[in-house]
């Protein structure tokens, strides 16, 4: 229960943030990626400004021994650079550039009723879902895939 | 406001939500992995947090125009195929490289993980490159 709260409260402060800082305008994300035009810095501030709290929250006001709601921490356990971290963001980068959307404020962007939007973060499940389907399949064979999958 | 004062305050926000996130449920803020602990084949247990994290997602416009007056959403700058063939890239890159620009971008580079410091790099290169090819080569 308290995670649920932790979890609409952490989602409503995420789309807050993303609908004020213009992530939620695929022309000014695409702005940005375009250095070759108009160029417009406004990620480079999102990014700045939410490196810098995460940065400083992570380590002075999370607690170090264990979540305040939890019983353990949830931690990324991966460190290779390997194929799949590199094919992927390579991949999830061209798609980036083509429609201005990454995840999060693709499903903010929802609530504006958009056809095209739906579009667009269903075409983005299905994707999710091959990726997660061929992963579970060739786990056996490639044991450094399975633990990378809390992001 | 100028636009770049609100971009770093929502970014700030965003922080926000990740550090809150960590304190209280010692989870990474990344909404790729968010949405697709959610699908198959094999979905996580622990499907309640995640649902009400994309409610608050989803929410938000709405908060905001309640308050301001203006839900701050941009309309989509390319066709239906496009956003199809977009869509389908950014699940699949993401799922594959275990992150996107929020489980990476904020949360990897604050924990100094190098390989979000790499995925991220990949990314935007990514990123620059297609919108180049789009805009100022195919486009010109």
């Amino acid at each position: 229960m308290r995670g649920t709260l932790a979890g609409l409260i952490a989602g409503l402060l995420f789309g807050l943030g993303l609908c004020l800082s213009g992530m939620t305008s695929p022309a000014v994300v695409q702005g940005f990626l375009d250095v070759a035009g108009a160029w417009n810095p406004a990620l480079l501030f999102v990014m700045a400004g939410g490196v810098a709290v995460t940065f400083l929250g992570y380590r002075f006001l999370v607690p170090k021994s264990k979540p305040l709601w939890a019983s353990r921490f949830s931690l990324p356990t991966a460190t290779r650079i390997d194929t799949p971290l590199l094919a992927g963001a390579a991949i999830f980068g061209v798609g980036w550039g083509l429609a201005g959307y990454c995840p999060g404020p693709a499903v903010v962007s929802l609530a504006s009723g958009r056809i095209a939007v739906v579009v667009f973060v269903l075409s983005m499940l299905v994707g999710m879902i091959l990726v997660r389907w061929m992963r579970s399949g060739s786990r056996a064979s490639m044991p450094s895939l399975a633990a990378e999958e809390n992001r | 406001m100028h636009p770049f004062a609100l971009a770093a305050i929502g970014g700030v926000l965003i922080g926000t939500s990740a550090v809150l996130l960590m304190a209280l449920t010692g989870r990474v803020a990344g909404i790729s992995g968010i949405v697709g602990g959610l699908l198959p084949p094999k979905p996580g247990t622990d499907r309640s947090w995640r649902l009400a994290f994309i409610l608050g997602l989803v929410a938000a416009p709405a908060v905001l125009r309640i308050l301001t007056g203006d839900a701050l959403i941009g309309p989509p700058t390319v066709g239906t195929p496009v956003l199809i063939a977009a869509g389908l890239l950014v699940g699949a890159g993401t799922a594959l490289g275990s992150g996107c620009t929020s489980g990476h971008g904020i949360c990897g580079i604050s924990r100094l993980s190098v390989r979000s410091i790499v995925a991220v790099v990949t990314f935007i290169a990514a990123g620059v490159l297609t919108v180049f090819v789009t805009r100022h080569v195919w486009g010109a």
